[in-house]
């Protein structure tokens, strides 16, 4: 019994602590996120040195085999570090979709690329939630039709992967005839999301499974959003104990005020819970199929919940200076404003939840 | 991450699960938490304690089962008693509060004396710590001896003590240094409650009920070897008790139980033909909290993993009071909200649900969030401990008041 990271894991949160406290400066996510091209390619080579690329790669095909778990610890420091660089869909969910519905040629051919980074692929699945504005892809004879929103890690990509209308997933190069890509601006300026209009593209489907392995990238990728959440909040939350801890008014320190005190005890005290229950999530991923869905569900409504409170409290907490653009304190709320809202905020994923334990009566 | 208990323990799982099969038809019905404690719950007890089901790690010498700390075996108990709802062993003050801080600080003597007949039911005790003006400043208890032919002489009022009026004994925080400062001046002191001159008034609560009661204290005769500790390590003495009661109240096992009684009431409930489960708003407060007490259960794995690996519980556990004392309200009133006009009904009524269960829990489970250290001394714990914000600036003290961090929190924990 061990709940909790192994060592190998605690050095893994360690290295890439340490990796993007060094590099990864405020400096440096603003001026990426003032570019308009989100992608820093120094904090990007930097995580490749550390093998981050091939992480969910199995072995076989040049990657190192880690679990969701593993993941998440990556995906947690990026949040704590608001690092502008794909993540999700590049080194998540595209390969576990390799790897769960490709085909033996699809996974020799993509998989190691991902590993090396030679490969950058967006995923786009919204549609299989909560299609917005009549967004549907439809596949017929190896094309796709229609549109697909909040392609994930859009901004560079060779390739996409998207789900139709029937869940099944497929690839497109971002070069065919019969795609256009379609950049969307969003809050977060650290990470990229785009639109994708398709207009009898040529299409490689993934296997047909009925939409299991979408469903399991729903699963997957709500995790690391908790996890990304997660990390942002810790860093708020971080900020706003360090901020009270320095700030004066009235002659005395504005932490040792226990109007502001309790804000940040009640941050932590909902943050905390958080952590456990990310951790299990991913744990359930790879070991305990069945339990899955569920905690995703719940990892991921939580933390919407519980870091949009930190979001506000602790820029509460730094009054003015935390509505200002020179602190930076909103590159943190924005990207937990992220996290809350893709991939099913919520009330959608609790409905999820709710219809998955069998209490929603079929209609 | 490595949930599997292995082999010896699921071994051991197997084993307590057959013992509860086998014996459960001699368990009491859950019992009265202000009362003495039934011939058959001590029965049960006696039990339990037999087969190291309760009071498992007590030396045997002084009437417990005598196995060594084990707390994967501890967790295991916990969890199969509260699966098969078979009320598990006696958790009154005397068990859980008194007999660690007497096995931690007490005589070879008191312990011998006093540890046995606790464990069994045989003595009960109550705790004689708040009063009406030290509730969570309860280093400012007013409650005084003074010596008198080798006894103190003790006046004063407490409160919340819930079980005076059926204990046998009290142990009780009495001043006994009148010019020592506040905190070195109190004695830890444990007397008879037929000593005489000692009242008990029952204090009726907003639940109807009389949970707890008011005890007066006047020329109250106590030989001076009556004390755990030395005079004027009360405060000491006390903290180690409050440590264990802010154990006793996050039982992430009586979360998921309260969560399951209300899953079963959103589905058996009507709403015109509609369950109250299909009501949307409901249903999603309801996964809402099924979210948070998921969370609180593997927060609670993860404190168990601490103490394997032999460190602190760190923030993880600072936070349980707080955090559990609100989900457990939230539970009872997503209930009542699920009962609608049917959740008013109370003292008996017809159509009452459950007894009125969820309306007394609403209730008294605020009473929780106020007791035990009050969500706002919590959050001082939580700021200042966990998060080493700096400590309050105590009034008309030196110029850099609010300037300090806090080491350890001068916030103690208050209230019964």
């Amino acid at each position: 019994m061990d709940f909790g990271l192994s060592q190998d894991q605690q050095m893994l949160r360690d290295a890439v602590s340490r990796c993007l406290a060094d590099i990864c400066t405020l400096d440096h996510v603003r001026e990426c996120a003032e570019r308009g091209n989100p992608i820093s390619d120094k904090v990007v080579r930097a995580l490749h040195e550390l093998g981050i690329a091939g992480m969910l790669v199995p072995e076989e095909h040049g990657g190192l085999g880690m679990t969701l778990l593993d993941a998440t610890i990556v995906a947690e420091q990026l949040g704590y570090a608001v690092a502008p660089v794909p993540f999700l869909a590049s080194h998540v969910l595209a390969p576990i979709a390799l790897r769960e519905a490709g085909s033996e040629a699809q996974k020799a051919y993509w998989l190691p690329k991902i590993a090396t980074g030679q490969a950058h692929i967006s995923v786009a699945i919204s549609e299989t939630i909560a299609a917005r504005d009549g967004a549907a892809v439809s596949s017929a004879e190896g094309r796709l039709n229609g549109t697909a929103l909040f392609s994930l890690d859009f901004e560079g990509a060779d390739v996409y992967i998207v789900a139709d209308a029937g869940g099944r997933l497929h690839l497109v190069g971002a070069g065919a005839s019969g795609l256009e890509p379609i950049p969307l601006t969003t809050i977060d300026r650290t990470r990229s999301v785009g639109e994708l209009r398709f207009d009898g593209a040529k299409a490689e489907p993934l296997a047909d499974d009925g939409g299991t392995t979408t469903a399991r990238l729903r699963d997957a990728g709500r995790v690391i959003l908790a996890a990304d959440s997660l990390g942002s909040g810790q860093a708020m939350l971080e900020k706003a104990v360090d901020y009270a801890g320095q700030r004066e008014q009235f002659g005395r320190l504005i932490g040792s005020f226990q109007a502001v005190k309790h804000m940040c005890a009640e941050m932590a005290a909902r943050h905390e819970p958080c952590r456990s229950l990310v951790w299990y999530a991913a744990h359930a991923f790879d070991a305990m199929p069945e339990d899955a869905s569920l905690v995703a569900c719940h990892a991921k409504s939580l933390t919407g919940e519980v870091h949009r409170f930190v979001a506000r409290t602790s820029t509460e907490v730094h009054g003015g200076m935390g509505f200002t653009d020179l602190l930076g304190l909103h590159y943190w709320f924005k990207r937990i404003g992220f996290d809350r809202q893709v991939l099913g905020g919520p009330e959608t994923v609790r409905a999820e939840a709710a219809a998955l334990q069998g209490w929603t009566k079929a209609a | 991450m490595d949930l599997e208990y292995g082999p010896e323990y699921d071994a051991f799982r197997k084993h307590v699960r057959a013992f509860i099969e086998a014996n459960s038809h001699l368990a009491p019905p859950s019992a009265d938490r202000a009362a003495r404690p039934s011939p058959e719950a001590v029965q049960w007890q006696k039990l339990l304690i037999e087969h190291g089901y309760t009071a498992r790690t007590i030396p045997k010498e002084y009437g417990g089962f005598g196995a060594e700390p084990d707390i994967l075996q501890s967790r295991i108990i916990a969890e199969e008693f509260s699966r098969a709802r078979v009320p598990g062993g006696l958790a009154n003050q005397g068990i859980s509060m008194f007999v660690p801080t007497l096995l931690e600080l007490g005589t070879e003597e008191q312990k011998r004396r006093w540890i046995e007949p606790t464990l069994k039911g045989e003595v009960v005790w109550c705790q004689g710590y708040s009063e009406p003006g030290a509730g969570s400043d309860l280093a400012n208890l007013k409650t005084s001896a003074h010596v008198e032919n080798d006894e103190f002489v003790i006046n004063g009022q407490k409160i919340w003590t819930s079980t005076a009026k059926h204990a046998d004994m009290i142990f009780c925080l009495v001043r006994t240094e009148a010019d020592a400062p506040k905190h070195g001046g109190i004695s830890y002191l444990i007397f008879s409650m037929n000593t005489p001159g000692i009242e008990v008034r029952p204090l009726k609560t907003m639940t109807g009920h009389a949970e707890f009661n008011e005890t007066f204290f006047t020329d109250v005769r106590v030989p001076v070897d009556q004390i755990v500790g030395q005079r004027g390590q009360g405060w000491f003495v006390a903290n180690a008790t409050l440590g264990h009661e802010r154990g006793m109240l996050g039982d992430p096992d009586a979360l998921e139980n309260r969560l399951q009684a209300l899953i079963a009431l959103m589905l058996e409930e009507r709403m015109g033909q509609a369950r109250a489960m299909d009501n949307p708003v409901l249903r999603d407060r309801l996964v809402a909290l099924q979210a948070e007490v998921a969370a609180m259960k593997y927060n609670g794995m993860r404190i168990l993993s601490n103490s394997l690996r032999g460190e602190p519980g760190g923030m993880a556990k600072l936070i349980v009071k707080l955090q559990s004392c609100e989900l457990a309200h939230q539970i009872s009133a997503l209930a009542i909200d699920t009962m609608g006009e049917l959740g008013i009904l109370y003292h008996q009524s017809p159509r009452e649900r459950d007894g009125g269960a969820w309306q007394w829990n609403y209730m008294f489970q605020l009473g929780l969030i106020i007791g035990g250290g009050t969500a706002q001394i919590q959050k001082n714990i939580i700021a200042e401990r966990g998060l080493e914000m700096p400590r309050e600036p105590k009034p008309g003290k030196s110029s850099d008041a609010g300037h300090q961090t806090a080491g350890l929190a001068q916030h103690k924990q208050g209230a019964d």
